[in-house]
């Protein structure tokens, strides 16, 4: 574990990107806080408006300040994030650790189950599901979780399947340890490392998925906030207001970027081997 | 090499089933019965119509399985039924149209990847930590985080809005029917180009990433410190030796990106008004035109399938490795 800082304490650009994770998650929680301007309050007069002392980051169509929306927006996309993230995680570990313990059929099975959740493109099965459910941050985190588990439970049952192997596996059996006890107490453990990367690299993903959608105008609904029905808005007034396009675009491109590169830095830190199977 | 392809083929078939079953179970996620509208809509007397035609189309009073079964024998004839929208035209019409730009468009955007992320990923990999090498890791790293839609909105934004050089939507100028032969090609060329460009710029930053690795572990190998060893130039060591089998992988991740590509195309199809795949599916989830989303969905990972089998078999057709391996373990 020690090993594990100090390697991560030397990787910089890591720590620039842990640094800015948590300043946006501290933006995010404080928003209310933090706001100039009520992010739904209009106010036609000051529509439009150009970056000013008074706007930092100019209006909307309704004349709403754009920084207080986007930090009412950081919210979103944090939580929808960390949420899908956590449900493609719970989903990922349950099938992964059933098919890596149990090999056989039950591997073949959920193995096979990955590879056809893996064929449809996610954009698409993601639209679909959306047309028949009313959009709201959950659906939104519920169906981003749902089509998103399959990297996890790749990770973990490729785990499980050396850890199961492993002499202290094979002792516990031999002292009658519960199948459940040895898979969550002493195989999981052991597995958690690549799990952990892959969600550090999954939240930015979902934050991207989650923009996309509400870009398209199928996420988040206003008069709700998120980077993603901002840009929407901004895609409307290209021509006149390039502050409602540029600035949520820069913030979903940092945000993106800072988790990618602290979640190399994990990687990087919590097993030099890891680097060597790419992305 | 026959039996190697056919047993990929036969592996196809169960997913092939799946996907048609995926899809069928989409139509039935939603709370309650799918042919519920949500009370926010509007247009409650043509969600009402809708209904019917949905009830209809899936026979959703039928038992679940008669209507999987009835579902599937029309979809092996490619029969998706007719769209909602008022035109009321077959869904497979409606899907052959945007399928054939949907899959030019991929086309173009596969082969200007590859022919800058090879090269990249081949420069970068021999200069290791050099400048240009340095420049390329930014670059894969922005390009990773850049949303293609915001790529896309400032593009527009530069190109279309303040210089005026290139055209922001659709394929064509509202002139093109009078254009003459050269002119009509010139006129599409320059609506392809911010598309291409927005679509191709992520799948670039990756690919020469997955270049530039393969790359590097091939380098390391016994058989290129041999061909070095016996004094071959450098330049052929790295073009004949290593390059060739650095190649290999990125066949199988070519196909693998295939989804994301397709996916892609939802966003800047609908951005720049192409009347592809993407726009299909998001103007039918708008209108709850549900036989185009189910047709759309089963199409497009149909021909996923069919890509992934593709590249599994060119991969067995090139690397000898991977289909001996494969009949040792069965």
């Amino acid at each position: 574990m020690h090993a594990f800082w100090r390697s991560l304490a030397r990787n910089r650009l890591a720590i620039a990107g842990g640094v800015v994770v948590v300043c946006l998650v501290a933006a995010a929680l404080l928003a209310p806080a933090l706001a100039p301007w009520d992010p739904h309050r209009p106010s036609i007069k000051q529509a439009l408006a150009a970056p000013s002392a008074a706007h930092p980051l100019g209006t909307d169509q309704l004349g709403r300040d754009v920084l207080s929306r986007m930090l009412y927006g950081a919210r979103v996309s944090l939580a929808v994030g960390f949420v899908s993230v956590g449900i493609a995680t719970i989903v990922g570990l349950i099938l992964g650790s059933l098919a890596g313990y149990h090999g056989g059929t039950v591997d073949a099975v959920v193995m096979r189950f990955v590879d056809l959740m893996l064929v449809f493109p996610s954009f698409f099965l993601l639209l679909a599901v959306l047309a028949f459910l009313r959009p709201s941050i959950w659906t939104i985190m519920a169906v981003i979780g749902l089509t998103s588990w399959m990297r996890v439970a790749r990770l973990v049952r490729a785990e499980f399947l050396t850890l199961k192997e492993r002499e202290f596996v094979i002792w516990s059996h031999a002292i009658g340890a519960s199948t459940l006890r040895i898979i969550w107490r002493h195989i999981l453990p052991n597995a958690i490392a690549p799990v952990l990367v892959a969600m550090t690299l999954g939240i930015p993903a979902a934050i991207l998925t989650e923009s996309g959608l509400s870009f398209l105008g199928l996420g988040v609904q206003p008069p709700h906030a998120s980077w993603g029905n901002i840009l929407n808005e901004g895609k409307d007034a290209i021509e006149i207001a390039w502050w409602l396009s540029f600035y949520p675009g820069l913030a979903i491109l940092v945000t993106v970027l800072s988790y990618n590169l602290l979640g190399e830095g994990i990687r990087d830190a919590l097993d030099p081997r890891l680097r060597q199977r790419g992305r | 090499m026959l039996l190697y392809a056919l047993r990929r083929l036969l592996l196809a078939v169960p997913l092939l089933i799946g996907i048609t079953f995926i899809s069928f179970l989409v139509i039935h996620l939603a709370p309650g019965d799918p042919t519920e509208f949500q009370q926010a809509d509007p247009s409650t007397e043509s969600s009402a119509q809708a209904r019917q035609l949905l009830r209809e189309l899936y026979e959703l009073d039928k038992p679940l399985h008669v209507q999987y079964w009835n579902w599937l024998t029309r979809i092996v004839r490619l029969d998706f039924g007719r769209s909602f929208a008022p035109d009321a035209r077959p869904v497979i019409d409606k899907i052959g149209e945007a399928l054939q730009i949907t899959l030019i468009l991929n086309l173009i955007e596969l082969l200007i990847i590859v022919s800058f992320a090879v090269p990249i990923g081949v420069l970068s990999a021999t200069r290791q930590y050099s400048l240009f090498d340095k420049v390329t890791t930014v670059f894969v790293f922005v390009g990773f985080a850049t949303p293609d839609f915001w790529l896309a909105l400032l593009l527009m934004m530069l190109f279309g809005v303040q210089l005026g050089w290139l055209p922001i939507s659709q394929l064509h100028s509202a002139n093109w029917e009078y254009l003459s032969f050269w002119k009509r090609y010139l006129d599409l060329a320059s609506h392809l180009v911010l598309p291409v460009v927005v679509a191709t710029f992520g799948g670039l930053a990756g690919l020469s990433r997955y270049m530039r690795q393969s790359m590097l572990e091939v380098v390391r190998q016994d058989y290129i410190q041999v061909a070095r060893a016996k004094g071959l130039a450098e330049n052929v060591v790295v073009h004949k030796h290593a390059l060739r089998n650095a190649l290999l992988p990125i066949v199988t991740i070519l196909a693998l990106s295939l989804p994301g590509l397709i996916g892609g195309s939802v966003i800047v199809e609908q951005i720049f008004a192409i009347p592809g795949m993407g726009r299909l599916m998001v103007q039918a989830v708008f209108a709850r035109d549900y036989p185009v989303i189910m047709g759309n969905l089963v199409i497009v990972a149909t021909l996923t399938l069919a890509a992934n089998l593709i590249a599994d078999i060119v991969y067995g057709l090139v690397d000898p490795r991977i289909r001996l391996a494969g009949r040792r373990r069965t």
